[in-house]
């Protein structure tokens, strides 16, 4: 898989990416999302110990053009969250799927990832997307 | 062909000081005459609070002031310098008639708390003006309160929540199409509601199924921008209003569009419970800085009894301000409202009147769909349905050819002498260049802007870096708007401070 899609993630048709290690996921933005979405200046995340659910809001990226809602791949429990992200929101442009990580959850319901796109299937969807 | 003015005279051009780094110590732009009475130490008054140290003020002469913002006066753009064609903000004229009105001093003059005898004529104005706006909207009865449209989708969903509750019914979710306005969600967080995101169609119109399948028990309502943001009228709105009231929840609808409706729809007629109506964008009174908003809110029979108070009310030929509503949400703004804004909108309404206003609609959206024609072969539409008041073009046929975008061409827009367009909303349209020309704009102006969208067009493919550059005209050149965000400087501070 190109270098826009790395081949170890899942993808939402929301534009986020999930890295599973064991029962935890690591989650961000692909690049194609951030490409759409310009210089980011924000990133609003929840805190550590807070409940996520799969689709729902979990927070928010500030760009110079918009706002956009960060849409949960999955259910469980935030860990880990990216504060560096605070000070430098252009981790996110720069390394989307590295530096520019969001969050890190343990997983309450595993059986959920079977529900996200492989990349391959994501780069379908992109092309689709375009085709409009 | 429209024409690019590369060289603006040397006055647009010179670098103009913040008023504290200009001036000089001891320079003054008043005389005072010499002191006559004993010299008084403010601290015997005012013991603590009077300041220790002078407060830094700048020191300039009359000339030095006036010059100083008549230049910065020179870098603005206003309505009464050329066509604003900001999308989904109505930028009209503002007949010079609204203000000889409010400045009659028996309207300007007026205080708030004179008693109630003495603001006859004030109370008629607010009295009448609200019975204009429902008739225009298909209401019974409308508040002038709210400040402006988010204040009224505010006022809006305090009311629905107000009715839910005196129903013992608490449902926590707010529908609203994915096309609606940005502040609808903000306004439902705001009310302690959760707002629930539905998808356009691929029409770009709300589906009723999209609807039926989100109810529950637990909706509080919906939140509709009609026409929407794809400034394309959601035709469903009287079968979605039928499928939101069937699971007890209230329609909102967001009039920020209404010129688009003026005597050709009533939302109350289609089954909307509240709506709000922007005087500023749809009855002429200023918008943006020229003045306050103005964010009326009008009413259903069902949520009537919620308005906020006081109403204005007439009692045989007196008109009352009435406190007595048990179920008012209260009161959500000092004294009456804007009421400056009243006098404008209510002149405007009288000069039109409904003939008037019918025709303004209807060149509103016949300049729109204008637009349209002559531009949709370089600026794809999104939306395939006909524009209603403004149409919402793409950057992707030009993007892709040329790598210029819609942030180059808004730029390159102010080289031509306009003011850019709205860009990059709303957000389910990528590059998104949002153009509401309204029905001031002549077949001239129009045929000049369009002109010059198309010129930068093919400039974008013969020297796209020049419109990448853009713009080149101004004092100031492209803003850094990615540091600006990341690490804004909101204040002056004296040199060394920082």
């Amino acid at each position: 898989m190109s270098q826009d899609h790395p081949a170890n993630l899942l993808y939402t048709r929301e534009h986020e990416w999930a890295r599973i290690e064991g029962n935890t996921a690591t989650i961000g933005i692909t690049h194609f999302a951030v490409e759409q979405l310009g210089d980011v200046t924000q990133v609003d995340l929840p805190r550590e110990g807070e409940t996520i659910r799969k689709e729902d809001v979990f927070g928010s990226v500030e760009s110079v053009k918009a706002v956009s809602d960060l849409y949960a791949p999955l259910s469980g429990k935030v860990v880990k969250v990216n504060n560096p992200l605070n000070d430098t929101p252009q981790y996110l442009n720069d390394e989307p799927y590295d530096d520019g990580w969001l969050i890190q959850i343990e997983l309450s319901n595993p059986a959920e990832t079977a529900s996200l796109m492989t990349a391959a299937q994501y780069a379908e969807f992109l092309r689709d997307q375009d085709a409009h | 062909m429209s024409s690019v003015n590369e060289l603006p005279p040397r006055h647009l051009l010179h670098h103009e000081p913040p008023i504290f780094e200009l001036g000089s110590p001891g320079r003054s732009g008043a005389s005072l005459p010499s002191l006559d009475v004993p010299a008084a130490d403010p601290r015997d008054d005012w013991g603590s609070l009077a300041r220790a140290e002078a407060p830094g003020l700048p020191e300039l002469s009359e000339v030095d002031v006036t010059r100083h913002f008549t230049r910065l006066s020179r870098w603005n753009y206003a309505i009464d310098i050329g066509m604003y064609p900001l999308g989904s903000c109505t930028m009209k004229y503002n007949p010079k008639i609204n203000e000889a009105a409010a400045r009659i001093p028996g309207f300007a003059g007026l205080h708030v708390y004179q008693p109630e005898s003495t603001l006859q004529g004030a109370l008629e104005l607010m009295w009448q003006l609200e019975r204009m706006l429902c008739e225009i909207v298909g209401f019974p009865r409308a508040t002038l309160q709210p400040a402006a449209g988010a204040h009224g989708e505010l006022a809006g969903l305090m009311m629905i929540r107000a009715a839910h509750a005196d129903r013992g019914r608490h449902p926590t979710k707010i529908l609203i199409p994915d096309s609606a306005h940005g502040t609808n969600p903000a306004s439902c967080t705001l009310n302690g509601f959760d707002a629930v995101t539905l998808p356009t169609g691929a029409d770009g119109v709300l589906d009723v199924d999209a609807v039926r399948a989100a109810l529950s028990s637990d909706t509080a309502g919906i939140m509709i921008t009609n026409p929407s943001t794809l400034g394309v009228f959601e035709e469903n709105i009287a079968d979605i209003a039928e499928l939101v009231h069937s699971v007890g929840g209230f329609v909102y609808m967001d009039g920020a569009n209404l010129n688009a409706l003026l005597g050709k729809f009533r939302p109350g007629d289609a089954g909307v419970d509240v709506m709000h109506i922007n005087l500023h964008k749809t009855f002429t009174t200023p918008h943006g800085g020229g003045g306050p908003g103005a964010g009326p809110v009008a009413v259903a029979a069902a949520l009537e009894p919620f308005l906020p108070r006081p109403t204005v009310e007439k009692r045989g030929d007196r008109f009352t301000l009435e406190y007595d509503r048990p179920k008012s949400v209260g009161r959500l703004r000092s004294f009456f409202g804007n009421w400056g804004m009243f006098v404008r909108a209510y002149t405007y309404i009288r000069e039109l009147g409904g003939e008037g206003l019918t025709r303004a609609t209807e060149l509103a959206v016949l300049n729109a769909n204008y637009l349209r024609a002559r531009l949709e072969h370089e600026y794809p539409v999104a939306c395939t349905r006909r524009s209603m008041h403004e149409v919402v073009f793409s950057d992707k046929r030009l993007k892709k050819e040329t790598g210029v975008q819609t942030l180059d061409i808004a730029k390159r827009l102010i080289d031509h002498g306009y003011h850019p367009p709205t860009v990059y909303f709303p957000l389910i349209v990528p590059g998104a260049l949002m153009i509401e020309p309204t029905e001031t704009e002549s077949p001239e102006t129009l045929d000049q802007f369009a002109d010059a969208l198309l010129a930068i067009a093919e400039e974008a493919r013969r020297d796209p870096e020049r419109v990448k550059s853009a713009p080149h005209s101004t004092g100031l050149r492209r803003l850094d708007e990615t540091r600006a965000a990341r690490k804004p400087r909101l204040r002056w501070r004296p040199a060394g401070t920082e």
